[in-house]
C-alpha cells in the first residue's frame, strides 16, 4: 500500500523558508521557481526560468564559494532527472552546507501534466544515497519536512529530500525574468560588486 | 598524446589561473588538460570539480560567481555540444564566462568519430553568444589565458578559448 500524498507544494515550501536566516537558495525552473517567490521576495534567491538540469550544480558552485551560508536547492522531479548526474558531482565534493530538495509530484507540471520517471519508480533519494549523499530521505508529512528545515539540528550535508507532494497546481506567481537583475542583487547581497 | 612530459603552455595557464584568482575549475577529463587537472588538485587553495557532463560546469561556474568565486570550465571540443542550452544561463543572466578547450578531431585525428563535433566547436559557442579565441602555438597560450580572464572578471565577458589539436599534439593509437 502506498503512502498517501497531502503535501501540497505552496504549504511545503513555506515551510522550508519559513526561517530562513542567511540561507541562500536557488530554485529550478517552473513551479518550483513560482513556489519560492509566492513565499516572499528574497535578493536570497536565485531564480531560474530555463537551463533546465543546471539547478544543482548552480547549488554546489554556490556552496563551495559560500562554506559559512546554507544553500538549498529547491526544484522539480523533471529538473532534477535531467541533471541526475549533478547527484554524483556533489557527492563527489561533498559540500556540508548544501542541501537539496526535489518537489515530486511525478509529473512535468509545465508542459501538460506528463508522467516523470519517479512515476515510474525511479527513486531520486535512492540515487542520492548510491551517489554518496551524507543524508537522504523522502519525505510524506509537514512535520518531518519541518525537521529536514530545521538545519541546525539536521547531519551535516550534502543532503537531499525528496518530498512527495500532490499534482495541485497553484496559481502562477511570477518573480522578475530579468536574469541581471536577479543575479546582481544577489551578489550585491553578499558583498560583491557588479562590474 | 604523451602526457608525462608536462609542456611549458600547461603551466602557463596554471600561472594565469593563479594570477586572476579562480578558485573553481570544473572538468570533464581530456589528456590535454592533464597536467592542469593535476596541478588543480596540487593546489590547497583551488577546488577542482570532476563533472559528469560539461554542461554541469557552466551550471557550477555561475553558481560560484554568484557566490564571489571566479571559475574556469576545462574540457575537450567532444563536449562543447552538451553545453549549448545551458549556456543561456551565461548569456540571459551575463554571467562571465571562460572555458578551455582543447581540440580533438583536426590536426592528425586518428578517431574520425571526433571530427564532426571538433568543426562545429566554433559555431556551437559563437551561436550562443560566446567569444571564440584560438591557441596554435605555445608562446600565445598563456597571454591568451590571461587576457580572457581579465575581460571575462573585469566585464562580465564570455570567452571560450581553443587549444589546437597541433599545439597539443597529435593522439597516438
Amino acid at each position: 500500500m502506498s503512502t498517501p500524498i497531502t503535501i501540497e507544494r505552496r504549504k511545503a515550501v513555506e515551510h522550508l523558508l519559513q526561517d530562513r536566516g542567511d540561507m541562500l537558495v536557488v530554485c529550478g525552473l517552473g513551479s518550483s521557481t513560482y513556489d519560492v517567490f509566492a513565499a516572499g521576495d528574497h535578493h536570497a534567491n536565485f531564480y531560474l526560468w530555463g537551463a533546465m538540469g543546471g539547478a544543482v550544480m548552480i547549488g554546489l558552485g554556490l556552496a563551495i564559494a559560500q562554506p559559512d551560508r546554507q544553500v538549498l536547492v529547491i526544484t522539480g522531479d523533471g529538473e532534477a532527472l535531467m541533471g541526475v548526474g549533478a547527484l554524483a558531482s556533489v557527492a563527489a565534493q561533498k559540500p556540508d552546507n548544501l542541501s537539496i530538495v526535489v518537489l515530486d509530484n511525478v509529473h512535468f507540471g509545465e508542459t501538460g501534466m506528463q508522467k516523470s520517471h519517479t512515476a515510474y519508480g525511479v527513486d531520486l533519494a535512492e540515487i542520492a544515497a548510491g551517489c554518496g549523499f551524507n543524508s537522504t530521505e523522502t519525505i510524506y508529512d509537514y512535520d518531518t519536512l519541518d525537521a529536514f528545515t530545521n538545519i541546525p539540528n539536521a547531519p551535516s550535508g550534502p543532503r537531499l529530500a525528496v518530498v512527495k507532494i500532490t499534482t495541485d497546481n497553484p496559481p502562477r506567481a511570477l518573480p522578475n525574468v530579468d536574469g541581471i537583475y536577479v543575479k546582481t542583487r544577489f551578489r550585491q547581497l553578499l558583498g560583491h560588486a557588479p562590474c | 598524446m604523451n602526457d608525462l612530459q608536462p609542456q611549458r603552455w600547461q603551466d602557463d595557464i596554471f600561472e594565469a589561473l593563479k594570477k586572476a584568482g579562480v578558485k573553481q575549475v570544473p572538468y570533464v577529463p581530456d589528456a590535454g588538460h592533464a597536467h592542469l587537472i593535476r596541478r588543480v588538485h596540487d593546489d590547497a587553495d583551488m577546488t577542482p570539480i570532476v563533472l559528469t557532463t560539461e554542461e554541469e560546469g557552466v551550471a557550477s561556474s555561475c553558481g560560484a560567481w554568484l557566490g564571489g568565486q571566479k571559475s574556469v570550465l576545462l574540457m575537450q571540443s567532444s563536449g562543447v555540444g552538451n553545453c549549448v542550452n545551458m549556456l543561456s544561463l551565461v548569456t540571459n543572466c551575463n554571467f562571465p564566462f571562460v572555458t578551455i578547450v582543447s581540440m580533438r578531431g583536426e590536426y592528425g585525428e586518428f578517431n574520425s568519430w571526433q571530427v564532426p563535433m571538433s568543426r562545429a566547436t566554433p559555431t556551437s559557442f559563437q551561436m550562443m553568444g560566446i567569444e571564440v579565441m584560438r591557441c596554435d602555438t605555445p608562446d600565445q597560450v598563456g597571454p591568451t589565458v590571461d587576457a580572457a580572464l581579465y575581460s571575462a572578471f573585469a566585464s562580465e565577458q564570455k570567452i571560450a578559448i581553443l587549444l589546437s589539436q597541433r599545439l597539443i599534439g597529435r593522439k597516438e593509437w
